[in-house]
C-alpha cells in the first residue's frame, strides 16, 4: 500500500520564452500516473501561462495552453493562482482560461480548477506540501 | 546614427528592460520581443516606468509574440508600435547597429 503525498508544482516563468512552463506541464502529466495529491501553483510570471486566447501560429511555436484544460482528466484539479502576481501584471481572473474539472462524487458537476489566493495564502499552500518541484 | 535595441526578457523577472532604456540614446528604437513583450502591456506595475524611461526612444513590439502570449492588441500601451517579422528585418537592416539585451 503506497502512501499518498502532497506534491506542488511551482510555476514562476512565462510561457514560450523559456522551456520551463512546457516542461512543468509534461512532468505534471507524467506524475499524474502515480496517484498522488497534486497541485499546481502559479505566481510571478507563471500567471502568464494561464492567459486565454494564446495564438502561436505566427510565432511558429507549439501552443500548449489548451493542455491546462485537460488537467482535470488527470485528477489535477487545484491550480493556485496568486492575486498579487495578477495585480502587478494588470491581469484579472477574466483574462485567464476557464479551467474546470468534473467531480465524479457530485454527479460530475463541473467545478473551477483555478483557486485565486493571496501571497500569504500561497505561502500557506506551500507550507502544507510534502514535496515541492519548482519550474 | 541610431541603434535598434532588442529586449527579450520579462520586465517582471529581471532588470534587462530597465537597463536597456537607461542606456538607449535619444532617437534609438527599442523592440520588445519574446518575453519582452510583457513590458509593452498597459495597466501593469511596469507600465509607468516603461512610458517614462522610453519617452525619448521609439518603442516597438513584435506582434507575433504578443498574440502567442494571449495579450489582446488593445492591451499594448499607447505609443508602442506593433511590427511583424518582415518589418523587424527592415528595421534591423536600416539602423546603424543592433544591440540585443539578452
Amino acid at each position: 500500500m503506497s502512501i499518498v503525498k502532497k506534491f506542488l508544482y511551482v510555476n514562476r516563468k512565462a510561457p514560450y520564452g523559456t522551456i520551463y512552463a512546457q516542461e512543468a506541464l509534461e512532468v505534471v502529466l507524467i506524475g499524474a500516473a502515480f496517484d498522488q495529491d497534486v497541485s499546481m501553483a502559479f505566481l510571478d510570471d507563471g500567471v502568464f501561462q494561464l492567459t486565454k486566447g494564446q495564438d502561436t501560429k505566427e510565432a511558429g511555436l507549439k501552443n500548449f495552453s489548451p493542455t491546462f484544460r485537460a488537467l482535470g482528466d488527470y485528477e489535477v484539479t487545484k491550480l493556485y493562482v496568486e492575486q498579487e502576481s495578477l495585480d502587478e501584471r494588470g491581469l484579472t481572473l477574466d483574462d485567464l482560461q476557464d479551467i474546470q474539472w468534473e467531480d465524479e462524487d457530485d454527479d460530475y458537476a463541473e467545478k473551477p480548477s483555478i483557486i485565486v489566493v493571496s501571497r500569504a495564502g500561497m505561502a500557506d499552500v506551500m507550507a502544507d506540501q510534502d514535496v515541492i518541484l519548482s519550474f | 546614427m541610431a541603434t535598434l535595441h532588442t529586449v527579450n526578457k520579462s520586465p517582471f523577472q529581471n532588470q534587462t528592460l530597465i537597463s536597456c532604456l537607461g542606456h538607449a540614446k535619444v532617437g534609438d528604437s527599442v523592440l520588445l520581443m519574446e518575453d519582452g513583450v510583457y513590458g509593452a502591456m498597459s495597466g501593469t506595475a511596469m507600465s509607468e516606468v516603461v512610458a517614462g524611461m522610453g519617452a525619448n526612444v521609439k518603442l516597438f513590439v513584435l506582434g507575433a509574440d504578443v498574440s502567442a502570449r494571449g495579450i489582446d492588441a488593445s492591451r499594448v500601451a499607447e505609443g508602442i508600435t506593433s511590427v511583424n517579422y518582415e518589418e523587424f528585418v527592415g528595421m534591423a537592416a536600416s539602423c546603424d547597429r543592433v544591440q540585443n539585451w539578452l
